[in-house]
């Protein structure tokens, strides 16, 4: 009758320590970036390959779970944002040492701030902190605590910190000395970066081991996704972050348990007309472009369901509006996709004028309804969902023409000459506050896609986008920001100067040694909880493939 | 060798007439999309599967024989043309003509046509039916792809005008244009037979990527460059084998009319 209890006992000491356990001394974790980074200063980050080493290697004051979308203490082990909204007291976590051994304090939070709001460095993670006119000022209270105070009130300012990594005071390391769970140890331009575990890293698990479990990390640069493809599936790098549904179903073909669909993400996909009143487009054409019944028609004659099961394999999700189901609080769950209606298409055609006369769609002028897209043509993704548009339209008479560019014509036609008709572009959005979207909302934003830069709002239903968006972004209260949001949704999905498709899915590739994975939808998908990642069995650090 | 030869007319000649008579004998549009059967594996609906939207292969396959057969050798033929006018001008003048073809020639071979096109095609408007956007696009390298051919043919030139035959010619009162037209032009016909066949499948190539672009075949007309697109991600040769089907026929049509004209030279 012994055995058991020592088999419960052995099971429960397997369990506290077993990745440590199993992780050999020299585990190496691979994988591989699209570029370069263009820098290792925390604070200028502004692509992709830069990000991903802010997040292995540096400290924040407070983390964003991937998984539940909360925040986390970090380097603060508790915050408090005072009553008006314009600052936030951090308590911060004692005796903790820089990745070079340099001591961590509150002068390092109040250096990194002041570097953070210099306007000669232009950190574009400052800019989220830009409230309005004035200084923003770190107050030191003690050792571990500090007060930052802004000239205006931010809304979800705790948040903002998960973006900002803390840089030493003291250092001679500068940037490089970090307090995240990796420190840059090699870097190889066009070739690799190796990235070693940080000996001073603060964090333990549940058995009071340190933290991170894999000793390091090597990163290659490899632009070529195929070949990206081939090392995962030949075990030389441990996954892919970001996978196209056709490699991913290539993937789940052949090694289904590497394969991870994590649900619908943050990114959508979406088309628009030009309704740029200088635009070099005929009048006639700038009328249906503007009138909502048209582009409800339009979005009514698309198949997104079709689109969801032919382009993205069924990885993806008929979109509704612009915040997606992923963003768990702020998407409007009373709003569904509009449905695939040629009929009510052509209803609401009608009571704009247009009518049909053997199968082409004209207007009251007698114009046939023709007009073209563009799309990059690199996305094989977006040149096949237009050409299912393509098909889609024709069935209600409309003549859709297919026209791919290369990406920085597409950007110099949507943002300078807009000459162009429509476009169907993607949207990558890493932010989950509505207030990243300040940029593309608001009449008189640059991003603000079919009518740019309008000095007045140009119809009502903008106005009222503007109203409620700087409203939500001026108030403190959760739940009246939640209703401001939604009505913004609800005036997006009405209005449709978006033409939402579909959101596509979080699919990565993980190789079955990686061990305690749980791809998120949010970014990084796969190594968000790096600190708790293991490799079953672990890899000698000499097995070189660059 | 005759067999050869018969058989490869028979071969064109079933390939041209297949993809002329493309509307009745396909099975399908190629433009229609059976959405419930993307990616398909060949069937007796679909013989060479379908694509990743549902269409059907062997009609793209058809319809895109069509364009390509009909429009790459017209391009080829023009950049021959323009490469016989320049390369050959320049090879029998010799001098400081020839010395400035050649400069003007490596100026053209050196200029970054990417971004040429890129240029030409925010020119061109955005609402283009498909074939007209095709026949601009091949006319664009009929008339930009004379430059190495000039080079080659202006080499040859200059030979034959230093040859025997031509002194030959001389000795027996050919000069001007009657040297040139009996006795100079039927010598070069081999350099340009070969450019004529080099760049067929160059340009039918160059269109597939140009389609990036915005200047190569649009949605939803296909060719035989559109179609060999599908191989690139194509990752073993086994998995998916009908997809080889526009490479085979590619590589059998442009040997079988080399065979043909080879023949033609040889016996005719």
């Amino acid at each position: 009758m012994k055995l058991p209890a020592i088999s419960a006992t052995l099971l429960l000491m397997g369990l506290m320590s077993g990745p440590l356990v199993r992780a050999q001394r020299g585990s190496q974790l691979r994988f591989s970036l699209a570029s370069d980074p263009k820098t290792f200063n925390p604070l200028l980050v502004d692509d992709d390959a830069s990000e991903a080493i802010r997040y292995l290697t540096g400290g924040v004051l407070v983390r964003l779970n991937r998984e539940t979308q909360q925040l986390e203490p970090d380097l603060a082990t508790s915050w408090r944002v005072s009553r008006a909204g314009n600052s936030i007291t951090f308590t911060l976590r004692r005796n903790l040492r820089f990745s070079d051994g340099t001591p961590f304090t509150a002068q390092d939070v109040a250096y990194t701030i002041q570097r953070l709001m210099d306007p000669v460095l232009h950190s574009p993670t400052g800019d989220s902190f830009r409230s309005g006119p004035g200084n923003v000022t770190a107050r030191i209270i003690g050792k571990n605590q500090i007060t930052i105070v802004f000239p205006r009130p931010i809304v979800g300012l705790a948040k903002l910190f998960d973006q900002v990594g803390i840089l030493s005071a003291h250092s001679p390391h500068k940037e490089m000395a970090v307090l995240g769970p990796y420190y840059v140890a090699e870097y190889k331009p066009g070739s690799y970066l190796l990235l070693e575990r940080n000996p001073n890293y603060w964090k333990r698990d549940g058995a009071g081991n340190q933290l991170p479990y894999i000793e390091s990390i090597r990163i290659s640069i490899e632009e070529n996704r195929d070949i990206e493809m081939l090392r995962l599936m030949r075990g030389e790098i441990d996954f892919i972050n970001s996978l196209d549904p056709d490699l991913y179903d290539r993937l789940a073909r052949q090694a289904p348990k590497m394969a991870y669909d994590a649900g619908v993400s943050l990114d959508s996909e979406q088309m628009w007309f030009n309704e740029v009143p200088a635009a070099p487009i005929p009048a006639y054409k700038k009328a249906w472009f503007t009138s909502t019944r048209f582009r409800r028609a339009v979005s009514e004659s698309i198949n997104r369901a079709d689109l969801v099961r032919v382009v993205f394999r069924g990885h993806a999700q008929p979109a509704v509006s612009w915040i997606s189901p992923a963003n768990k609080f702020w998407f409007d769950a009373g709003l569904h996709p509009h449905p695939f209606d040629r009929k009510d298409a052509l209803r609401l055609l009608a009571e704009d004028g247009f009518h049909l006369q053997n199968g082409v769609l004209r207007d009251r002028g007698g114009h046939a309804v023709e007009f073209s897209v563009i799309t990059n043509g690199g996305n094989m993704e977006r040149v096949h969902m237009a050409a299912m548009i393509q098909q889609d339209l024709a069935g209600i008479g409309i003549r859709l023409n297919v026209v791919t560019l290369d990406f920085p014509s597409l950007i110099d036609r949507i943002t300078r000459s807009f000459n162009y008709e429509a476009c169907l572009l993607g949207l990558v959005n890493d932010g989950l506050d509505p207030n990243a979207q300040m940029n593309v909302w608001l009449s008189s934003a640059d991003n603000h896609q079919w009518d740019p830069d309008e000095k007045t709002p140009a119809t009502a239903w903008e106005a009222q986008i503007d109203r409620l968006m700087r409203a939500q972004a001026a108030t403190l209260d959760v739940k009246k920001r939640k209703q401001e949001v939604d009505e913004v949704q609800q005036i997006v999905w009405r209005e449709e100067p978006f033409i939402y498709l579909v959101y596509k899915d979080a699919l990565a590739g993980v190789s079955t040694r990686l061990r305690n994975v749980h791809p998120v939808a949010l970014r990084p998908q796969v190594y968000w909880n790096i600190d708790q990642l293991w490799i079953a069995g672990g890899r000698a650090e000499g097995r070189g493939w660059n | 060798m005759k067999w050869v030869r018969r058989g490869a007319m028979a071969f064109l000649v079933a390939v041209f007439a297949a993809s002329m008579l493309a509307n009745f004998i396909a099975p399908a549009s190629y433009a229609y999309q059976f959405r419930e059967l993307p990616d398909a594996a060949p069937s007796s609906q679909h013989w060479l599967g379908t694509d990743d939207l549902g269409r059907d292969r062997l009609s793209r396959l058809l319809y895109g024989t069509r364009v390509s057969l009909l429009l790459a050798p017209a391009a080829a033929l023009v950049s021959c043309a323009l490469a016989a006018a320049i390369g050959g001008a320049a090879g029998f003048a010799g001098g400081w003509l020839e010395s400035a073809v050649m400069a003007a020639t490596d100026l053209v071979l050196s200029l970054p046509w990417l971004f040429l096109l890129i240029t030409v095609r925010a020119f061109l408007p955005l609402n283009v039916a498909p074939i007209a956007s095709v026949a601009i696009t091949f006319a664009l390298l009929g008339c930009l792809g004379w430059a190495a051919a000039a080079r080659v043919v202006c080499a040859d030139a200059r030979t034959l005008k230093n040859s025997e035959i031509a002194l030959l010619a001389r000795a027996t009162g050919s000069g001007g244009l009657r040297l040139l037209w009996r006795h100079m032009v039927p010598n070069l016909k081999p350099v340009l037979y070969a450019q004529f066949w080099i760049s067929i499948p160059v340009f039918i190539l160059t269109e597939a990527n140009l389609s990036i672009l915005g200047l190569g075949v649009a949605e939803p007309l296909p060719s035989w460059g559109g179609l060999l697109r599908e191989l690139e991600d194509l990752t073993s040769f086994s998995a998916q084998p009908w997809l080889f089907a526009p490479l085979i026929l590619l590589v059998l049509t442009v040997s079988c009319f080399h065979v043909v004209v080879r023949e033609e030279e040889m016996w005719g």
